[in-house]
């Protein structure tokens, strides 16, 4: 086999292993759909009438990136509580799948959330169209990756959960951006490019880094 | 608040800041100084016993 | 490592540096016609942002070669230069405020892209410093510093963008302040102070890459004697 096809064997694997984790102790996704539909409905009365529709957009960020948070944190517990990544026995230059692995995982669990929030966004709030939607897609690629390495951070370190937050939310204003001008703007398209550009830089750099976060 | 009262509260900031840090290393130095001492003290007495 | 001690030169050099920049910036430059005696805020709130800049960058640098080369004194150094760096931001951020508040009577203002920049920037280092105390020292709190501090440096262009993106929809009310048209001698007297405070932010580095070593070589010591 080529090694281009053992990487992905590895990566596929590692995503299934946490997918499977999931259906069978699930957690972590009833955790986070009842959480997005929890902020939603505050939401409603946190904003005061005649906010507009465009402070609902900015709301509906703010739900999707503390879903997010919570979805990361519990994708990595078991790593936290382990120490570092012990049972995961791969060659030092393949631990980048371990980081693209989860991102997928991760990844499936905030669509799934997504999928719950943004209908109920568009009944309780407003309408949704199809590029805030491509704009949700792109924002949580980005939340996803970037989150990943951040979490393995913040697994290695002594801090209570509260450090995840701290390292992520700087990283995620450029998302909010992307994702609420998607949403709003009349120039929707550009935020869409802008999210996409985000993505790649830091895919790539979260990609090539991580397996210096996680080694010993 | 003046215009130049603005002025000088931003320089006078910046100063407060430099004088403020040097403050700290001052500090720190005292404490290298006090862990040196403690350091001559063992080594002394290693010396001593040795 | 200190080939030859130049530290005192430059601590010198640095003080008589800024003595000049101040009375330059101060005294010596004319004054602005359109703003009047608060643009001489402008002569040290723009030499700091680049100097932050320039802080980051050598802190991400220093990060890129630990990880690749390694060595022990580059997370030091790393560490320091994104100390300075915070520093310095927290400084632009003061400075700018007070000229904001000078120039348009409001002590924050969204529309200013800078001020918004340096803000997410100075987010993003304080988490640096959270991560670095709540990480076990090591090897591996090098490298996850390493890797945090290299992101940064991704981040700037990228918060700048989106920063420029977002101010179409927040809308906030754009105070524009065109940069100075700037006589020679007030280029002049900017450069002075930019060449100051970049060679105080070295100076600063310098002496603090001090302190962080022999704290290092204390704690050795400490270690064999005992």
């Amino acid at each position: 086999m080529s090694a281009l096809a053992l990487y992905s064997a590895d990566v596929v694997a590692l995503a299934r292993k946490d997918l499977k984790l999931e259906l069978r102790a699930r957690d972590t996704l009833p955790a986070m759909l009842l959480f997005v539909l929890s902020t939603l409905a505050v939401f409603h009365f946190a904003l005061p009438t005649g906010s507009g529709e465009n402070a609902a957009y900015g709301l509906l960020w703010i739900a999707i990136l503390f879903t997010a948070l919570l979805g990361l944190s519990r994708a990595w517990a078991p790593e936290r509580e382990g120490g570092a990544l012990d049972g995961l026995v791969l060659a030092p230059s393949d631990r980048s799948a371990i980081w693209l692995g989860k991102t997928l995982a991760t990844f499936a669990f905030l669509a799934a959330a997504e999928l719950v929030a943004l209908p109920a966004f568009a009944l309780f709030f407003a309408p949704v169209d199809l590029v805030a939607v491509a704009g949700v897609v792109l924002a949580s690629i980005g939340i996803c990756a970037v989150g990943s390495l951040l979490a393995a951070m913040a697994a290695a370190s002594r801090g209570r959960e509260v450090i995840l937050p701290l390292l992520f939310l700087p990283l995620a204003i450029p998302l909010v951006v992307g994702g609420v001008g998607a949403g709003i703007s009349p120039h929707g398209a550009t935020y869409l490019a802008f999210l996409g550009l985000y993505d790649a830089v830091f895919a790539i750099l979260s990609w090539a880094t991580f397996e210096y976060v996680v080694t010993e | 608040m003046s215009q130049s009262q603005y002025v000088a509260l931003a320089y006078g900031i910046v100063l407060f800041f430099v004088l403020l840090w040097v403050a700290i290393i001052a500090t720190k130095l005292s404490r290298l100084e006090r862990e040196t001492a403690e350091l001559a003290d063992l080594a002394r007495g290693r010396r001593s016993d040795g | 490592m200190s080939s030859r001690n130049n530290l005192p030169i430059l601590a010198f050099a640095a003080a008589g540096l800024l003595g000049l920049a101040a009375v330059l910036a101060l005294l010596v430059a004319p004054e602005d016609a359109d703003q009047g005696i608060s643009q001489r805020i402008f002569y040290f709130h723009v030499p700091l942002a680049l100097t932050a800049y320039l802080c980051f960058g050598l802190g991400a640098w220093k990060a890129l070669r630990l990880l690749w080369v390694g060595g022990e004194r580059r997370d030091l150094e790393s560490y320091t230069w994104i100390h300075q760096g915070t520093i310095f931001g927290a400084l632009t951020l003061i400075t700018g405020s007070i000229w904001a508040r000078a120039s348009w009577g409001v002590w924050w203002s969204w529309g200013s892209n800078q001020l918004v920049l340096f803000l997410v920037l100075f987010l993003f280092y304080c988490a640096y410093f959270m991560l670095r105390f709540s990480v076990e020292e090591g090897a591996r709190r090098e490298r996850i510093c390493a890797v945090y501090a290299l992101f940064g440096v991704a981040l700037i262009p990228v918060s700048f963008f989106a920063i420029r993106l977002a101010s179409d929809f927040i809308h906030p009310t754009v105070f524009t302040r065109d940069g100075p048209q700037m006589t020679n001698t007030m280029f002049g007297a900017f450069l002075v102070c930019w060449c100051a405070i970049t060679l105080l932010a070295y100076v600063m580095y310098r002496t603090e890459l001090v302190g962080k070593r022999a704290d290092a070589n204390l704690r050795e010591l400490r270690e064999a004697l005992s």
